[in-house]
């Protein structure tokens, strides 16, 4: 690999200098680029394993491209500042925002771009300190033992309490906007949030704010998505859903949707969860010799029995999931008190 | 000749810079051996205990924040001597696998021979820094 010295203060596209040499035939493949840093199946395992969140891969794989070809440009010679990778994931509950973090990564450090890849999850409580002098080093710390990786701050709104004077956040957040712009080839930082009190947060911090390069908003998954979802969280702990079942988890979650404190794939991991309780229940109950499918497959009586299906809503007279979810089920009861 | 501390690794190399130390702190990361700052001004070979630079960075995996530790250090006490140890604690092993300076003060006025006159016509000798004359913190200030 050559490294051509560039002594020019001119502009980049000095085409009459002659240490640029753009008339020469040297090339590089994209192929071997791509081989080398074995990226595409870090790409291929997040479309597989998240669901939707088509914005989010469009933008990791517009980040991919850009680092193969800052790898390029650096193989032919011709110098590449790092760009700027910090990043603010806004979204409700439940949508994937510290999955995503881990596997950015991971794909950082495919790419070469952080050294280690290592992710390092803080809430405030991990940057702020409680009296005075206690915040910076308790900061620096943390940034110390992210070095080399990624710090993921999650709610990090709760940085800057505007309404307690004596609260250290300010602090925090400046030591934190220090680092992440004069160490950008050190750490990469990715804050995760609501977003409208991500963006009230912004305001408040225009520094933070600029020095971010990638907003990413994760919306709420559709109902289809959900579905997508229940089903891989099953296969992954071998578990399925009986055809029955697959309908009854569609009219639960439809109900559950609208139930206040959905927290989306969490909500839909805990009703899992909550249906495998059940249907070992069931089978403990039925005694006997128990076969292999029997103990994989999720029926629809262990779905219905959840509360979302007996518990009064105040509106649902209006709404006609319930009649649906009666005529899946069967029973007449069901929605009524 | 100026007189040249030669204790720890490498000292009787010039001065490393920043980057051999960054290179040397990253082979020690690579080995799994945390990493401990230390500054003194009594340089006297039997002082093993100096004092320490915050505590030893466990769970720093980069050289990048350990160089800035390293740095602070310089800062607070450029008149000290610092060095970088990094412990190895693999069985068999659980010692200092690797020690060296990485700042010195500007000027160190050396050692001088102390001769002791024991029983008979017996001398016992020892080293003594003439740096160490003065009292504790006003060592090594021009």
């Amino acid at each position: 690999m050559s490294t051509i010295p560039t002594t020019q203060t001119s502009g980049p596209d000095n085409v009459a200098n002659p240490e640029l040499d753009t008339s020469s035939d040297a090339s590089v493949d994209v192929s071997d680029v791509l081989e080398e840093s074995q990226v595409m199946e870090v790409l291929q395992k997040l479309d597989q394993e998240l669901v939707g969140l088509k914005s989010i891969k469009t933008r990791i794989r517009e980040i991919a491209a850009l680092l193969l070809v800052d790898r390029m440009r650096r193989s032919l010679g011709l110098t590449a500042r790092p760009p700027s990778l910090h990043m603010s994931f806004t979204g409700p509950p439940g949508t994937g925002k510290t999955t995503v973090a881990m596997r950015m990564a991971t794909i950082l450090h495919r790419l070469s771009y952080v050294r280690k890849g290592h992710l390092v999850a803080v809430t405030r409580d991990d940057l702020v300190g409680q009296y005075i002098g206690h915040t910076a080093p308790k900061t620096k710390e943390v940034l110390k033992r992210a070095m080399g990786g990624v710090l993921f701050i999650d709610e990090a709104y709760y940085l800057y309490r505007q309404e307690n004077e004596r609260d250290y956040g300010q602090e925090a957040i400046e030591i934190l906007l220090q680092v992440m712009e004069n160490q950008r080839d050190d750490l990469v930082v990715i804050l995760a949030g609501y977003k409208d009190r991500m963006e009230t947060f912004f305001q408040s911090n225009p520094g933070i704010s600029s020095r971010i390069a990638h907003h990413l908003d994760f919306p709420d998954y559709a109902l289809d998505e959900l579905l997508v979802i229940a089903q891989l969280m099953l296969a992954e702990q071998m578990y399925r859903f009986s055809p029955e079942a697959l309908q009854v988890f569609e009219a639960y979650l439809k109900r559950r949707m609208h139930m206040p404190r959905f927290a989306n794939a969490r909500s839909v991991r805990n009703a899992l969860d909550r249906a495998r309780l059940r249907q070992a229940n069931r089978l403990v109950a039925k005694g006997g010799r128990i076969s292999k499918t029997d103990l994989m497959t999720i029926e629809a009586e262990d779905i219905l029995a959840s509360r979302v299906f007996s518990e009064e809503m105040l509106d649902e007279e209006q709404r006609s999931d319930t009649e649906e979810a009666t005529s899946v089920c069967g029973d007449p009861n069901v929605g009524t008190k | 000749m100026a007189f040249h501390l030669t204790q720890g690794t490498f000292s009787f190399l010039p001065p490393l810079t920043d980057d051999e130390i960054r290179k040397q702190v990253q082979y020690c990361l690579d080995n799994d051996w945390p990493i401990n700052v230390e500054f003194t001004d009594d340089p006297h070979p039997r002082n093993s205990y100096w004092e320490m630079w915050g505590l030893p960075m466990f769970d720093v995996k980069d050289p990048a924040a350990i160089m800035y530790e390293i740095n602070e250090c310089r800062r607070a006490y450029p008149n000290h001597y610092i060095r970088v140890g990094a412990y190895d604690r693999s069985k068999g092993r659980q010692t200092i696998a690797l020690s060296f300076i990485v700042n010195r003060p500007p000027h160190d006025p050396g050692f001088g021979l102390l001769r002791q006159e024991a029983h008979d016509r017996v001398i016992r000798y020892t080293v003594h820094s003439y740096a160490t004359d003065k009292p504790k913190g006003e060592r090594f200030t021009d």
